[in-house]
């Protein structure tokens, strides 16, 4: 099972190095996003649009909040 | 969304997957670096003050009274451990009996705003209701200052 992380936890998670995603459709990523973050919506998300992702390193996403 | 795309990832093969549940909202509300088209908009944290008086619940009024008076704000806001702001104190409640402590004579839970809200939306509220300061927090309640008026001015 995925688990649930708050800030402090994601920070962690960054400065060690993992790989953070937006979930959310892309005009809503263009308009504003987390530094660093890059943008697989939830509907593109296939072995395909992940492929770049190294399955090695912790993978944090995120949308807009848990509502 | 994220709890599923969470889950879709796993079954992709990841398996070091986390959901950050706050999100988005959690970040900007942190005033953390942002990107994109709105990245640059202006926050009202950037324009925060530090120089309230604070003080701690069990401080005497007889102490607080003559900070708030040196002070350019005719209050103090009452903060816990951590600075999490736990009320505020006007001037008026700050002339009564100089040994009573400042718990009592406060007004809990006073409004606040996120460091992440635009700045011209807060120079809006402020003008809706009259107002001239509005007092701002992160997302743990942690008192981070106020906002004047006249620095958001021109928004």
């Amino acid at each position: 099972m995925p688990r649930a992380a708050l800030y402090e936890e994601v920070r962690e998670l960054l400065d060690d190095g993992a790989q953070l995603i937006e979930v959310l459709p892309e005009a809503e990523y263009a308009e504003l996003h987390l530094a660093g973050a890059r943008n697989i919506p939830l509907k593109r998300l296939d072995a395909e649009t992940t492929a770049d992702l190294d399955p090695a390193r912790p993978v944090v996403v995120y949308c807009h909040d848990a509502l | 969304m994220s709890p599923r795309a969470a889950c879709r990832l796993e079954t992709l093969g990841f398996q070091q997957v986390y959901d950050y549940v706050t999100g988005k909202a959690d970040w900007l509300a942190r005033g953390l670096p942002t990107e994109g088209e709105r990245a640059g908009e202006r926050r009202v944290g950037e324009v925060a003050r530090q120089d309230v008086v604070t003080c701690l619940r069990s401080e005497r009024l007889g102490d607080v009274q003559p900070r708030v008076e040196a002070s350019p704000y005719g209050f103090a806001l009452v903060v816990a451990d951590g600075d999490v702001l736990l009320g505020r104190l006007r001037r008026a409640a700050l002339q009564g009996d100089p040994e009573g402590t400042a718990e009592p004579a406060m007004e809990p839970g006073p409004s606040t705003v996120r460091i992440d809200m635009a700045r011209d939306k807060l120079a809006e509220r402020l003008d809706k209701g009259g107002y001239k300061t509005a007092v701002v927090t992160n997302p743990e309640g942690v008192l981070v200052g106020i906002a004047r008026r006249e620095d958001l001015a021109g928004e």
